[in-house]
Order: structure tokens, then sequence, then C-alpha cells
């Protein structure tokens, strides 16, 4: 791509920008760190005419997403910004806006949660609300935190899925990074977001309906079958949007990506960021005769466990890469269904857990090295490894 | 449970797409006091009718002609509302009323 079309941009300007080319109808927000910088230059963008949205500035994180269901349920398309303790108190009304069906996009900046405060990234945030019934996409770079917002539009509204979706960055690292980002032509964003044409609205006053009914023990359990299958459903429309984006603008996205992969032996499977440290890392055992490969994960929600056991199946030895932990002390959460996914193989690879990066801690090539060289001698059955440890941690 | 509808068939998300359904949904057995409502004493000042959050007075031509039994819950603001020197609204508990009735019978 001529070097002309790239334009300076942080994770967060990125997204921002992504929000003014869909040009939602309503945004509700508050601001947190690492977060904030989105909708406050989407507020920008609403002073200075460049959109048509209702901006609604809240007095907390459980009153936005509360006005962003609501929005939706009136039949706007809407989106908001948060991070971290933001998304914590937003926990309750995301169980609801997932159960109620609204398509909502959220840009979510990954931040640890307290105590003890910290401001920087890890995965702690996303995961904790990782059953809420909202799809979870990850983004390794300001670039990908781009396109996949812009796809996240249409893949909460296809008709199959209702669900909200949630596009995740990793706290200063993609937000405050600045990188070179191709943006679209505002046109060509427009066209493929297209308009939304809800089924239902609360402002169709000739044809009322009742939204958030109560359901007894005769119909809840039917109406979370409902989101069960939505959530599978989102599987083929994640990859056909991932397609059609490719046909349009040249970048094309699946449930996850590989990297020098397929003759692999060893391989570690990462989110976010952290696949562009392991990329060097990967090159870096390549050129010592060691076969290293890695998958980095791009959809968490709905958990893509038959196409990650068939990509991983032929691999003697992986580590999982959290940047979380479940504190169950049975490892990170991704670990769990990673390693869950791998079960029903005939000959399982053997799979460990490397929790990391807690609070921001920083993650180096030389890291990423010697999980892959402590892999490739467990692969040699010249060293066996407990099944879950702690990176770069001081002991 | 088996008559009710399966997942596949019920709206998106819970939505009741057509309105007045509270109608058929008759929420009167959930009652352990009833309103017994006196067409002598009651002057037809309609608070009671304004306050009732199930919409459970019945008024006609604006006069109360009594409650609808089938969706009142028995939460007494009708009779807490009906103003003092009136008092056309008692409310009785519900066993206390069986008797009554088994009596006037």
């Amino acid at each position: 791509m001529p070097v002309r079309d790239l334009k300076a941009r942080t994770g967060n300007e990125a997204m921002a920008e992504a929000m003014r080319q869909i040009n939602p109808d309503v945004v509700a927000a508050y601001p947190i760190t690492p977060a904030t910088e989105i909708v406050q230059i989407f507020s920008g963008f609403c002073a200075d005419g460049l959109v048509d949205t209702e901006f609604v500035a809240v007095e907390s994180e459980h009153s936005a997403m509360s006005a962003c269901i609501g929005a939706s349920a009136a039949g706007a398309r809407v989106m908001t910004g948060t991070s971290s303790q933001g998304l914590s108190l937003m926990a309750e009304m995301l169980y609801i806006a997932a159960g109620l069906r609204c398509p909502l996009v959220l840009a979510e900046v990954n931040r640890a949660l307290s105590a003890p405060i910290n401001i920087h990234c890890d995965h702690s945030d996303t995961m904790s609300v990782r059953d809420a019934g909202w799809i979870q996409i990850f983004s390794e770079n300001a670039q990908e935190a781009y396109d996949n917002l812009i796809q996240a539009v249409r893949i909460a509204e296809h008709p199959d899925v209702l669900l909200p979706v949630m596009v995740t960055t990793d706290g200063f690292i993609i937000s405050h990074g600045l990188e070179a980002v191709q943006l679209l032509p505002d046109a060509e964003v427009k066209s493929f977001v297209g308009r939304y044409q809800p089924k239902y609205s609360l402002l169709d006053t000739d044809h009322p309906i009742t939204v958030g009914s109560l359901d007894f023990t005769d119909y809840y359990f039917e109406h979370r079958r409902q989101v069960a299958e939505a959530m599978d459903k989102a599987r083929s429309v994640i990859l056909e949007l991932g397609e059609e984006f490719a046909r349009r603008f040249g970048r094309s996205y699946g449930f996850f990506e590989g990297y020098r992969l397929d003759d692999a032996v060893i391989a570690i499977v990462v989110l976010g960021s952290t696949a562009g440290t392991a990329r060097v890392a990967v090159d870096a055992l390549r050129n010592q005769g060691i076969k290293a490969g890695l998958l980095k994960l791009r959809v968490f929600r709905p958990f893509p466990a038959r196409e990650l056991a068939a990509a991983l199946s032929n691999l003697q030895a992986i580590a999982v890469m959290d940047r979380s932990d479940t504190l169950a002390g049975t490892g990170g959460p991704l670990f769990h269904e990673v390693r869950s996914a791998l079960y029903d193989l005939g000959s399982r690879p053997r799979v460990v857990n490397q929790i990391y990066g807690l609070g921001g801690r920083d993650i180096t090539v030389e890291d990423i090295q010697e999980v892959y060289m402590s892999l490739h001698r467990l692969a040699a059955e010249k060293e066996s490894l407990p099944p879950v440890q702690y990176l770069g941690v001081r002991e | 449970m088996s008559s009710a509808q399966g997942w596949r068939d019920l709206t998106v998300g819970g939505i009741i797409p057509t309105p007045g359904t509270a109608r058929s949904y008759e929420t009167g057995d959930w009652r352990n006091v009833r309103p017994l409502h006196s067409k002598e004493k009651c002057i037809n000042c309609l608070i009671c009718w304004l306050y009732c959050p199930d919409a459970a007075i019945v008024v006609k031509d604006g006069k109360v002609l009594g409650i609808d039994y089938a969706h009142c819950k028995g939460c007494g603001i009708c009779a807490r509302e009906c103003p003092d020197k009136v008092h056309a609204i008692e409310m009785v508990n519900e066993a206390e009323w069986e008797e009554m009735k088994d009596n006037k019978e």
C-alpha cells in the first residue's frame, strides 16, 4: 500500500475515527483511563457537527450502558467506550444488553482491575464479563482496532445475531501507541456498515412493544437458550463479514491468525498486542532451526473451539499466554478454554499456561523466546513443566 | 410447561410485540386483602382510579363501577387514597371475606 495512504494514529484515535465514520445515532459514555480519549475525541466530532450523533454525557458507566440499552431498544444504532473499572461498573447492564438482544458496539481498552489500583494493560476486565453474552474481539494493533470496530457494527446488527460486541485494544500499548494506520474513505465505511433496520422500536408508537418483561420459571430458560444460539450463529456471520471486508478493503479477518504455524512443532497462543512481539521471537527461533509457530486469537466470544483444535492438532507442545488469571489455581481463562478445546482430539499436544503481563508488566522478545525454549525441551521430553507458570513475576 | 412455546418460536429477547397483553395475565390470585367498594359512600372523585397501579378500578361514564378482581393485587393504595371523609373502600382479609360470603349464603 502506498505510504501516502497511511496516517499516524493512536489506537484511541483510530477507534474514534471509526466511530465518526460509522456515525451512530447515540453515544452515551463516561470517561476512564486509558479509554477516555475515544469518547473525548468523538464528543469533539459531535460538537463540530461532523456526526449526527446524540451524545449523552452520563454520571457513571452503569448509566452509560443503561442509556445505550434504552437508545438501542428505541431502534438507534448505539456505541460507547470504556475500560477496566468502568466495564466492571457496567457489568449488570452488560448482561441486560445481551439478554435484550441490543446490538450495541463498545470500544473497550483492556486495563487491569483494582486492587491494587493500576491503569495499565491486562485482560482481567473483559475476561471478567466473558459470560455476559457479548461477542468479544481482540485487536493486535491500531489498524485491527479500526477494522474490527467497523466490522463489529455489522456483526452485532445481523438479524441472526443481534448481540452486543466489544472490540478491545491493549491499554496504552495500543490505545496510546502511535502507529501507521490505513483509514478508509468515509463513503466506503458508510457503504459497508449500511443503515440499521431494527425489527422493533420503542419509538414506533403505531406498533407498541414491551421490552424487558419478566420471565419466571416458565420462559427464562428459553430466552437464555436463544442467546446461546445467537452466539453460535455469530460464528458464520463473523467469518462472512471478515471475507467481505477482505474483498473490499484488502485486509482479511477470521477467528484467529496463524504465523509460521503450518509446519510448526511448538507454538504459543496469544491475544492482542503480544502477538507482534511473539512474531519477532518466532523468526529468531526459526533462524536457529527451531520450528516455532504462533496462533493469535482474534475472537474470544464466541469461542472457536473446533477450528482452534484443528489448527493446533499437529503440534507437540503449546504454551497458552494469559494476560489475566482466574485465581482458581488452575491457570488463566484462555488456557482453560484452549485446553478444553483440545480434549476431544485423538492425540493431544502438551499444553501449558504462562500467565504474564499483569498490570502492564512488560513482555519482551527474550521472555517469549524463553517460553519457546521451554516448549522445545518439553517436546523433546528433556524437561517437564508445571501446568501453570507466572512469567516475569519477581520471586 | 409442555404446552408453552419452545425457544425457537419465542420473540427475540422476550420482546412482546402486541400491546395490552397484561389483560390476559390475571394477577388477582396474588391478593390476600380485598378492597370492597361502596357505591353508596363513593363520590366518584376517581382518585382511586388515578392511583391504582394495576388499572383495576372499573370506571364508566365518570363513575366507579367496582374493582376488577381478576387483576387487583390487593395493595390497598385505593383505600389509602380514598378521602378520609368518604372512606368508600374497605380492605378486608380474603379469608375473612370468604367467611362473610359464606355467612351471607
